[in-house]
């Protein structure tokens, strides 16, 4: 029988009940493998439920430092009888299943092209431990013992995972580390037959750090200077707020006084949250809500009237599955469009792209200032994926010398030195006019802010005349923005190509990787990852530099190739979408398949279909 | 901003209140209301009241919904930033407001239709949250500006001026806001301005969230026989149950009452409130008997006004929240950001090889 061979390369996937204490084990056993610096990739896959269904945690090991999806499971950790069936089909020809045999199970269960590695875990628990829930629970930790001795992990990097994650609390240390031994014991003792698949010591993971993008975007609204934030719980974005209150406990409490320099209200519903932030933004705070998708749907009238009184906001949307309530443990990017022309009217909004948690961070307090500087709402597009699944990245950089961009705020002094102060005038020809806050002076500056139509010194009015010079001023404000929001980022062909691929956000990793894969096989494509919209000149120079340009994005009516073809007048036959929205992060399989057949063939997209393999993937 | 001086373009003979305002400067932009409105009584008892307790003007940020109550804010206190938001969501606009600076007084002008209907939630919720401000509902039972549609404070069985006769219960704000923890809550009438310049002042001084139902006849839609938010309706059904006076820490007590006719409750700020009774037993410190008397009365079609009850000792959010005394629009980098070496430890924590 055919047996996968790899070291430092494979996927490894973990079968679990939701709510059974697994995902502390899984997480274990994937730092375990970051340890031996070896790069990882794990993903949950759970259940919008907080017991008794499944979940998956699925570990993508890359030498290479790949850390997309990679598809496909080349160890299946089957511990959840529901999804036996599933999971043992799963399995690559020639890959391995780990299952708890305590209970015999009929051949008829399982295949024959995998090797099957059984362990009496319930048996083994179950006499070590008197407690039902111990029991239970350090099943899971008895397994990731067992695993780290078929895959060779030194047993070593356990007791400083252990020092870290149980300091002070030696009670927990000890009921794990007995677990642990468990395991490791009866692997040495009675699995002895050998796994092809080995994890050997690497350096390719260096100064990276691993978090989960949800925190990341928190940190960096504390950077940023957010004092004020307003949310709603929904997945996959509760934990930005959650994050966000974590980290001003740490960082924002005045040790002397116990003041905090921070106020957080978790608010009735999206509107209201929105509400409080552009209420905020218009007192001179920096403000912002994490939402997700039916959050969003929400807000829109707000966010149309911040738009049209220009008022700081910065929204972080943690896309899920939509539309509705959709797929709400899934991801996608299926957002673009809602958020780039979210409310009625004329309306256009400043979106960021993060790749990764390194990103989300940086978009975070970018947003903050962009968002005081453009004096308009300011959308962070992250997803599930980046957003709730710990990543490998650069670490979080600040720059000392960097200050907050407060935008154009007139003084008092300013006022009493007889500055003209026309609330919705250009006086310096990039569209942004000035604003003031309340409670400034006793006499200058004070306006009267409103959704309804105004001339440039607030006063309303509804003439045609001001209404379009109004509203051109926005277009020529949301050309400035065009220039400050953050550039894209080219990945040049390792030679000169006329094809040229364009991505965004979590979809980076897979792309890597299917940019590598595909210049192996002799398919070059000059790559753009955007990072924003509006889009610079530089998105539109290198559309028109190739003849041919993949658009690849997680959502089932290319928003994204909607957005470039509307925005930049763009002949949409020159563009070739490549789409992926079953709620899985899209993978370098996929991507390189689509492009391959597509450059192969010249065949027109084809349609999802339920049976491909993974999940019902779709091409392009 | 103490340091600026006091604008001074007036007619030097026009008096002056203790901050160097005339009245004239808490005026604001002429009303496009109807002549005879309520609304815009209430507006002049606003500019009153300000005057009177020497607020500065520019000291107050004023926010409403939409509606014709909504848009009186521009027409007092001009030097005040105003902010006409989104129907029925004023209440969230003006607590993400205050959060942001906890200086200024911040008054939050409504409909019954903002309120009541399409903000009923955003109006539960900010008296829930103990946001400070002062929260005034121009209630005049239909929707003004889109013309006479029924409010949800109509009241059963009344008639609209096209003779349609409502059938939906009426929401009473007043129950509403006892029962949701708002620590100021009056009634007054928008043409009883002796009743009402002191329930605003009152409200003004208090440190929590403060909730004045004002009945404020529409005279274009809501002022024929038949409607229970009429001029006449109103004057016939009026049960006051005190009559407030609001005495600044500057003015020493000139009016003298009746010994047991009179509550005196002092606020946070030091100002004293004096309730002359005009109804036996009637408390304002105690909820529960607020809202008992408040429905047993509405029951018989009579409309309590006053003082309903107030919390003396009351606080709000920034208190449960613990925010800074600075205002937080006014921090910066240096309060705000824990720098690049905190950024270095949180790295380490989050770093995978060695400890
Ligand atoms: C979302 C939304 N729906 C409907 C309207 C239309 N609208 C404007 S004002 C109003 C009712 C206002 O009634 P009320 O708050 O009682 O104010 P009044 O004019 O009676 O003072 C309505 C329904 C709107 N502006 N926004
Ligand atoms: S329509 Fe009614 S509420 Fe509106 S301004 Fe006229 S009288 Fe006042
Ligand atoms: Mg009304």
């Amino acid at each position: 029988m055919n047996r996968i061979e790899a070291v430092n390369d494979f996927v490894v996937k973990f079968a679990n009940v939701n709510g059974s204490g697994s995902s502390s084990a899984n997480e274990l056993f994937a730092k375990a493998i970051l340890q031996m610096g070896v790069p990882v990739s794990p993903r949950n896959i759970f259940p919008s439920n907080i017991q008794g269904l499944p979940t998956w945690y699925e570990v993508r090991v890359s030498e290479a430092g790949y850390l997309g999806r990679r598809g496909g499971v080349d160890l299946m950790v089957a511990m959840n009888p529901q999804t036996w069936d599933a999971d043992v089909a799963e399995i690559e020809p020639g890959g391995y299943l780990f299952h708890d045999n305590t209970r015999p199970l009929p051949a008829s269960k399982f295949r024959h092209d995998i090797h099957v590695i059984g362990m009496p875990l319930t048996e083994l628990c179950n006499a070590a431990y008197a407690d039902p829930r111990q029991r239970q629970l350090f099943k899971n930790i008895a397994y990731v013992g067992a695993l780290s001795v078929l895959l060779q992990i030194d047993p070593s990097v356990f007791d400083t995972l252990f020092a870290q994650q149980y300091k002070g609390k030696e009670k927990l240390l000890d009921a794990n580390l007995l677990a642990l031994r468990l395991g490791i014991d009866y692997a040495r003792t009675h699995l002895t037959q050998p796994l092809g698949l080995r994890v050997q010591r690497s350096d390719r993971v260096g100064r990276q750090i691993f978090v989960d993008g949800n925190s990341a975007a928190a940190l960096g609204c504390v950077y940023g200077g957010a004092t004020v934030a307003a949310w709603y719980p929904i997945t996959p974005s509760s934990s930005v707020a959650e994050a966000f209150q974590r980290y001003c406990a740490r960082f924002r409490i005045d040790p002397a006084s116990g003041q905090h320099n921070y106020a957080i209200v978790q608010a009735e519903d999206e509107i209201a949250s929105i509400g409080m932030v552009v209420g905020a933004g218009w007192n001179g705070a920096r403000a912002f809500t994490a939402t997700s998708g039916p959050g969003v749907s929400l807000m829109t009238e707000f966010i149309g009237l911040a738009y049209f009184a220009e008022i700081p906001a910065t929204i972080i949307n943690v896309q899920r599955g939509g539309p509705s309530t959709g797929m709400p443990t899934r991801t996608q990017q299926a957002d673009i469009l809602s958020c780039a022309y979210a409310s009625h009217g004329d309306t256009r909004h400043v979106l960021l792209f993060p790749e990764d948690p390194h990103e989300c961070f940086e978009h975070a307090a970018t947003a903050l200032d962009l968002a005081d500087r453009l004096q308009t709402p300011v959308f962070v597009m992250t997803d599930l994926d980046i957003g709730m699944n710990q990543r490998l990245c650069q670490p979080f950089a600040w720059d000392p010398a960097r200050d907050y961009d407060r935008g154009k705020v007139m003084s008092a002094a300013q006022l009493e030195a007889g500055a003209d102060f026309g609330r919705y005038k250009d006086v310096d020809g990039d569209g942004i006019p000035w604003r003031t806050l309340p409670g400034t002076h006793p006499s200058l500056g004070s306006y009267f802010t409103r959704g309804t139509t105004r001339d440039a010194y607030a006063r309303y009015s509804e003439r045609g005349p001001d209404y379009v010079a109004n509203v051109q001023r926005l277009l020529k404000k949301f050309a400035t923005a065009a220039e400050l929001v953050p550039a894209p980022v080219q990945r040049p062909a390792a030679q000169s190509t006329p094809l040229g691929v364009i991505y965004f956000g979590s979809t980076s990793p897979a792309m890597h990787e299917a940019l590598d894969v595909l210049g192996e096989a002799g398919i070059h494509l000059d790559a753009l990852r955007l990072r924003a919209f509006p889009f610079s000149t530089a998105v539109a120079d290198f559309l028109a530099e190739h003849e041919q340009v993949f658009v690849v994005e997680q959502n089932r009516d290319a928003q994204m190739h909607s957005l470039l073809v509307n925005e930049l007048a763009l002949d949409p036959a020159r563009l070739v979408r490549v789409l992926h929205y079953d709620g899985t992060p899209i993978t370098a399989r996929f991507i390189t398949d689509a492009i391959t057949r597509r450059l192969q063939l010249g065949t027109p997209p084809r349609q999802p279909q339920a049976k491909d393999h993974h999940h019902g993937e779709c091409t392009a | 901003m103490t340091y600026l001086a006091k604008p001074c373009l007036h007619h030097p003979s026009l008096a002056t209140n203790k901050v160097g305002y005339t009245r004239r400067d808490y005026e604001g932009k002429v009303s496009t209301l109807c002549a005879g409105c309520g609304h815009d009584s209430i507006s002049a008892a606003i500019v009153q009241a300000c005057w009177e307790l020497d607020i500065e003007p520019y000291r107050v940020a004023k926010l409403s919904g939409i509606g014709c109550s909504s848009k009186t804010p521009d027409y007092f206190l001009g030097a005040a930033h105003g902010f006409n938001t989104v129907h029925g969501r004023m209440p969230s606009v003006l607590t993400g407001a205050n959060l942001a600076n906890r200086e200024l007084l911040y008054l939050g002008i409504s409909g019954d239709g903002d309120s009541a209907s399409i903000g009923l939630g955003q109006f539960a919720h900010a008296m829930r949250r103990g946001v400070r401000m002062v929260y005034i509902v121009e209630n005049n039972g239909v929707y003004g500006l889109t013309k006479g549609q029924f409010s949800a404070t109509a009241d059963n069985g009344s008639k609209s001026k096209k003779g349609v006769v409502n059938h939906e219960n009426p929401v009473d704000l007043v129950s509403m806001a006892l029962q949701l923890g708002a620590s100021y809550v009056a009634r007054g009438f928008s043409g009883d301005k002796a009743q009402l310049v002191p329930l605003i002042k009152g409200a003004m001084g208090h440190a929590g969230a403060a909730f004045l139902d004002i009945i404020s006849p529409c005279v274009a839609f809501n002022n024929h026989a038949g409607s229970t938010r009429s001029y006449d309706y109103v004057r016939e059904h009026n049960e006051a149950v005190n009559r407030l006076d609001v005495i600044t820490p500057r003015h020493p007590i000139a009016v003298d009452y009746a010994p047991g006719e009179v509550v005196e409750v002092i606020q946070h700020d030091g100002h004293a409130l004096r309730l002359r009774k005009l109804h036996d037993g009637y408390d304002p410190t105690d909820r529960l008997a607020a809202m008992n008397h408040v429905q047993t009365h509405q029951a018989r079609g009579e409309i309590v006004t006053g003082l309903l009850y107030v919390d003396a000792e009351a606080s709000d959010l920034h208190e449960a929240l613990q925010t800074s005394h600075m205002p937080l629009n006014t921090l910066g980098r240096d309060e705000l950001c824990p720098g690049a070496d905190a950024l270095a430890r949180i790295n380490a924590g989050l770093g995978c090889q060695g400890s």
